[in-house]
């Protein structure tokens, strides 16, 4: 037996790996959707929003940085685990100000597609209207940290992508947020607009200036198709 | 000022090489130095150790004991655990803020006092307790209060202070942890043998480990010792900070030979050459002992170079102090932090015996394993497997608080049931018994034939009692508001979820929930156990969890509801401002 491939199943389907992947990745390659927040393809995991959490022999790990074994038994789309899920990103509507209506990024934000694929309505947790800072010191982009959901992308994405180090985090639990690398705001950052930092982003949090409602209502990302369907096609296609 | 402080941190920082694997250090001596560390030393200090201010500020905005505005001259640090507020806590507070004219979180105009809460600091046997100036204090009634503050203004040092008392407490002595010890009999009996002997030994005693998890030592150190790496660390936990915890503060001032000999036995085990004790920063005065003990043993030849005479074993020991995070006493998140980081558990795998500390493989053990481990060295495997039940070895030093009429430290056999344990300390109408601290289980009566062990009732040792009188839902309570105020805050079902619970839970103990209520109350809960990174958030909603079955009855009462009405609401009342604005009432328009 060839030890380049482990076998192991996902809500009972067979899944050939690389032995070296995550349990994300090797779903991601077999067209398998993990619903996900902070996890992205090119940076490495950072394990905040625990919405990739699945069963791995009945035990709740977290997908993005669970490695793959030979035989494990993974479950994904339960509904006890998709419950769980619907309920985190309930957790952040109420944490932070998140007002899709108006919010410029509605229709590509991965919180709001992911509250719609998971079937969430309105949120039944208090809401904490917590006062959040919003820094647009900086010429071309702005970090609005109502609509942030501490998912560190942007951190990861700087320091791994952009090798720079523009954002990191700042004091801790219910008032932790994303910090800049200046004691003067983003202008005093070297952050560029061009950065890769700047499409990390799943929400409205940091966006580049001027570039609003720039998409018509019905061309949007997710206006015809869910969240985790460009996953899933490439199951329907092999 | 600016430059003034510029050299002192640059001198500082060299003292530790400007090596950023030592920021906590640094940032405890620029706070000792100036009280604080304001925004501007932060980037200072980041240029110094030529690092990004963003990552310096991640790390200092999340430790309690990091400041970053100024504080006055004295720092009161006063204890707000339930048991300190069963002891009358709150009404000290009261004095306080009586005597100095301020509320908490302030500081007085003549910059002389700055008056705090501060969770747990392992002194709940003697409360209501406080810090002040790291110093602690204990037994304090609100008659004391004007007078340590005229003694303090008056420029008395804290330590003088007749309340700056420690006592021991240690109520019952048992075999293992307590007996005498003659310095280095167990390091010798370990040198004689080979490291894989000494592994073979702890699994004879069927050791597990004392921080409330119940791994098994010999495993872990075996795991560790098996990794393909030159370099590995042994750390000791002595971050003890689960709420009604203090039994690691009679071991490190009662019986520090016995810690430090468990880690050297240990460190020759799994072939490190480097150990280090994470310290909780609220038992900062017991450093300058523990220290001298320290010199005391590299003297006689038990630590340092060629221990015993060994050519092959050289050993030391560093203490790494805590800056007041209870998360840091989760195993990642301490390696995280005696790096020199945000205390932020990891995800695990990889473990911390395959990549902990600097990446290399390192166990960490809770300090009462270490001097279990010394012990079984001195006394044989065999002798200490005999003890306690099958399953959980040798004894346990549990720490008891409450209501019961000898608070204090216990070593008892495993296998105690709740019973005897409450007949020992001398606890009568019991209501409840909360094992394992704010995260442990909230055991009522019917349950009080349990065992204290890994197989039924596992504890890191922390014990509180509420008596009959006591309104448990109020206790249960406060220990959200614990986790609320330690989350780390990384993931997510941790840092909203517990700040969520807490609203719930108090929307219905105050008599404003529904039946509705508590079935959100319960899916909260069942989210953040079920869904968060590390061990403090799966169990930050046990106060919830452990009660709302087995004191349903207690929630039932909290519960006005009538025909899915709810009676607490006065829709009138709800409605005041409104009314008066517009003018109408329910008899209509005025």
């Amino acid at each position: 037996m060839s030890t380049n491939v482990v076998t192991f199943t996902i809500d009972g389907v067979e899944i050939k790996s690389a032995p070296d992947k995550t349990i994300i990745q090797a779903a991601d390659d077999a067209g398998i959707y993990i619903p996900r927040l902070c996890y992205l393809k090119d940076l490495p995991p950072g394990g905040h929003c625990r919405v990739c959490t699945v069963k791995v022999n009945g035990r709740p790990v977290n997908s993005c940085t669970y490695p793959v074994a030979e035989g494990i038994v993974v479950e994904n789309d339960i509904e006890e685990l998709n419950s769980f899920r619907r309920n985190i990103i309930e957790m952040l509507f109420v944490e932070g100000n998140h007002f899709c209506p108006s919010c410029e990024v509605a229709g590509k934000c991965e919180l709001q597609a992911l509250a719609y694929r998971l079937g969430l309505l309105t949120p039944q947790m208090p809401y904490l209207y917590a006062q959040k800072e919003l820094d647009a010191t900086h010429p071309d982009v702005y970090l609005d940290r109502n609509r942030c959901v501490l998912c560190g992308r942007c951190v990861r994405a700087s320091i791994h992508l952009d090798k720079k180090n523009v954002f990191g985090f700042e004091n801790r639990g219910i008032n932790m947020k994303i910090s800049v690398n200046s004691n003067d705001g983003l202008q005093d950052t070297n952050l560029s607009k061009e950065d890769k930092a700047m499409s990390v982003c799943p929400t409205g949090c940091l966006v580049v200036k001027r570039q609003g409602y720039l998409t018509p209502v019905g061309k949007r990302l997710y206006d015809k198709k869910p969240i985790g369907s460009e996953i899933e096609t490439k199951k329907v296609k092999s | 000022m600016t430059h003034h402080y510029r050299e002192q941190i640059k001198n500082i920082a060299s003292k530790y090489g400007n090596d950023r694997g030592y920021l906590m250090n640094i940032a405890h001596d620029i706070v000792n130095e100036f009280g604080y560390i304001s925004d501007e030393m932060v980037s200072n200090l980041a240029d110094v150790l030529n690092l990004p201010v963003v990552q310096v500020r991640d790390m200092i905005s999340f430790y309690a004991f990091f400041p970053r505005k100024p504080l006055g001259k004295n720092v009161i640090r006063l204890c707000n655990a339930v048991i300190e507020r069963m002891k009358g806590a709150d009404e000290v507070g009261k004095a306080f803020e009586k005597a100095l004219g301020i509320s908490f979180g302030e500081t007085t105009k003549d910059n002389l006092f700055t008056l705090l809460h501060t969770p747990c600091i392992g002194l709940s046997d003697q409360a209501p307790s406080a810090l002040i100036n790291k110093i602690p204090l204990t037994n304090l009634k609100p008659a004391d209060v004007p007078q340590i503050i005229s003694e303090l203004k008056a420029g008395k040092d804290v330590s003088d202070l007749p309340q700056a008392r420690v006592q021991l407490n240690l109520k019952k002595e048992g075999e293992v942890i307590c007996a005498p010890l003659d310095s280095g009999t167990a390091l010798r009996n370990a040198l004689n043998m080979k490291p894989e002997e000494v592994i073979g030994e702890i699994n004879k005693s069927r050791l597990r480990g004392r921080g409330g998890a119940g791994f098994p030592t010999a495993m872990k150190w075996d795991f560790c010792r098996k990794q393909k790496s030159p370099i590995r660390y042994l750390i000791c936990n002595a971050d003890e900070g689960e709420p009604g915890t203090f039994k690691d503060r009679v071991i490190l001032t009662e019986y520090p030979d016995l810690v430090f000999e468990g880690m050297t036995i240990a460190g020759y085990a799994i072939g490190a050459k480097e150990g280090i004790m994470y310290l909780r920063g609220e038992y900062a005065y017991l450093l300058e002992n523990l220290e001298k003990v320290l010199a005391k043993r590299r003297h006689l030849g038990l630590l340092g170079e060629h221990i015993c005479g060994r050519e092959d074993f050289n050993f030391d020991i560093r203490i790494q102090l805590g800056a007041g995070a209870y998360v840091c006493g989760e195993e990642s998140a301490l390696i995280e932090s005696a790096e020199g980081k945000r205390g932020a558990p990891r995800d695990r795998p990889p473990f911390p015996v395959q990549k902990g500390y600097k990446g290399e493989p390192t166990s960490v053990n809770n300090v009462e394993t270490l001097c279990c481990a010394a012990r079984i060295l001195e006394k044989g495997g065999e002798w200490f497997s005999k003890i306690g039940t099958k399953d959980s070895t040798g004894t346990k030093m549990l720490s008891v608080s409450g209501d019961c009429e000898h608070p204090g430290v216990y070593e008892v056999e495993y296998g105690i049931t709740i019973e005897n344990l409450l007949e020992l300390v001398g606890a009568k109408d019991t209501q409840a018994v909360q094992v394992g601290g704010a995260s442990g289980k909230c055991v009522a009566p019917k349950d009080f034939g349990r065992r204290i062990s890994f197989e039924d009732l596992p504890t890191g040792g922390s014990i509180m009692i509420f008596g009959k009188n006591r309104d448990l839902l109020e206790c249960m309570y406060q220990f959200v508001e614990f986790f609320v105020e330690e989350s780390c805050g990384w993931c997510v079902p941790c840092r909203a979820g517990t700040t969520l619970l807490e609203k719930k839970f108090r929307q219905i103990l105050d008599g404003k929930g529904t039946a509705q209520s508590l079935a959100e109350l319960r899916r909260i809960a069942q989210t953040v156990k079920s869904m968060s990174r590390c061990g403090l958030g799966q169990t930050s909603a046990n106060p919830v969890l452990t009660t709302i079955y087995d004191f349903a009855d207690l929630y039932a009462e909290k519960i006005k509801e009538e025909n899915g009405k709810l009676l607490t609401f006065d829709l009138q009342k709800a409605m005041k401002v409104g009314i008066e604005a517009s003018g109408r009432t329910k008899e209509g328009v005025k």
